[in-house]
């Protein structure tokens, strides 16, 4: 079955320099450094990772941060709450501006 | 669960495990050789550097029926050293400089002369490494007494531990596993198995249960060392984690789950030239259950003989000749150069 997604995308990702290489490489330079140890662990940055790819829903980062997650000795439970740490920011960031509807509510009624 | 021999899978005869190794496959083909990248860095023919460890396969017979296992042992399998084969490896070994024995199965312990092949062992000054299961510990009365018997021969226990919880070890290794494991554990830690001061080492082995790369050693060391002592008051050395082989039943595991291709092109893709400086092949010399020689337990296991023809069987260890010899490598030795590296002591970089 045809799809917009196709896992084998993921490992094309380098690709992309094809056509703009200069500014591939800065990203991808960057891209490593971020993910190396520093103030964060490597392990921390990948349950990170985790949850932005389940912000952003991309299926890529899922799959890639899911195995990453695996072999950086998260384990099942961790990576679970870190995606529910995503979905309650994700939530409440919804329901936050839900002050706003009020503000705006109250400003138009008697 | 049955071994693959039991089960009639196509997978328990060796030749097919390397024809899927080697498979017609597209995109397996395409991958490079095992060989092509030792050749990349100049390490093929890759030659041993010593001989310091003899890796004993006393039988297939175990007590327990691993998912990932390489030996593809179980209960259903009767493949045991006899003592005659024990005394042509105790030959060997007096004419040798050899500091360790490395002794695996199945569960070595229930060989009936594993006991004697030890304290024999021992006699000869020689270092004992058992790969011990931890379960057998408790399977049965008469094996209750093997802390102790480690103890008395100053044993080093290697013992498999695939996590700290229940789930994840009994995925891997059967129902219940976790909670005998955790049993014997605690009585090699009464044995002063583990605990700092008393020189009787007690290593740990993580597998990833699944088609993934192990983590770092070092952090999963510590880990498994702040929650199997929160959770259980549990002690013990260093942890080994060790990359799970495309052979045997992790080989089945893979296929039937869809993940083998994308399995050997991680392990390829992670090739390490360092680790490959170091693998285990290149110190070792392992002997199968009925004599015959090879370069590790899974060459043993894939029936890849050892390449010296003049010495491939215990009765004929002649450690100049193998010192001289050429590795047999194949594609599964990506699994010991991926990443960080893998052999029986864990990391290899």
């Amino acid at each position: 079955m045809k799809t917009y997604y196709d896992p084998e995308d993921l490992k094309k990702f380098a690709t992309i320099s094809e056509y703009q290489p200069n500014l591939a490489k800065k990203f991808f330079d960057y891209y490593g450094e971020v993910f190396e140890e520093g103030a964060l662990t490597a392990r921390e940055k990948s349950l990170i990772a985790l949850a932005v790819a389940h912000t952003v829903q991309c299926p890529y980062c899922i799959d890639a941060y899911a195995t990453d997650c695996l072999e950086k000795g998260s384990n099942e439970e961790q990576m679970m709450e870190a995606i529910h740490v995503a979905a309650a920011i994700r939530g409440g960031s919804s329901l936050v501006h839900g002050v706003q509807m009020m503000n705006k509510v109250k400003q138009l009624s008697m | 669960m049955k071994s693959l021999l039991a089960s009639h899978n196509q997978l328990s005869d060796t030749f097919i495990q390397l024809q899927v190794l080697n498979s017609a496959d597209e995109k397996v083909t395409a991958l490079p050789r095992f060989a092509e990248k030792l050749q990349d860095v100049r390490l093929y023919p890759l030659k041993p550097l010593t001989v310091n460890t003899l890796q004993v396969n006393i039988g297939k017979m175990c007590n327990q029926t691993c998912k990932h296992c390489h030996v593809d042992a179980g209960p259903d399998r009767r493949e045991i050293m006899t003592k005659e084969t024990m005394m042509e490896c105790l030959n060997a070994l007096a004419d040798t400089s050899i500091s360790t024995v490395d002794l695996t199965g199945g569960a070595p312990e229930m060989n009936p002369n594993f006991r004697w092949f030890v304290e024999q062992i021992t006699n000869l000054g020689r270092k004992v490494i058992v790969r011990c299961n931890l379960t057998i510990i408790v399977a049965n009365k008469k094996y209750n007494d093997l802390p102790f018997f480690f103890r008395q021969n100053k044993v080093e226990v290697v013992s498999s531990l695939p996590y700290f919880t229940s789930v994840k070890t009994d995925a891997q290794r059967g129902d219940g596993v976790f909670e005998d494991s955790i049993k014997a554990l605690k009585m090699l830690n009464d044995a002063g198995y583990g605990i700092p001061g008393t020189g009787l080492k007690l290593n740990l082995v993580y597998n990833p249960s699944g088609a993934f790369l192990p983590p770092a050693q070092a952090g999963l060391e510590a880990d498994f060392k702040t929650e199997l002592f929160r959770r259980f008051q549990i002690k013990f050395n260093e942890l080994y984690a060790i990359t799970n082989l495309p052979i045997s039943r992790f080989l089945d595991y893979l296929l039937v789950s869809g993940n083998y291709d994308a399995y050997m092109e991680k392990l390829v893709a992670s090739f390490n030239p360092h680790a490959a400086e170091n693998v285990m092949c290149r110190s070792m010399i392992s002997v199968s259950w009925d004599g015959f020689l090879y370069d590790c337990d899974f060459n043993q296991m894939l029936d890849l003989k050892i390449g010296n023809q003049s010495s491939r069987h215990i009765s004929a260890f002649n450690a100049g000749k193998l010192l001289d010899r050429e590795i047999i490598v194949n594609q599964h030795c990506f699994g010991c150069t991926a990443g960080a590296g893998s052999s029986c002591g864990g990391e290899l970089t």
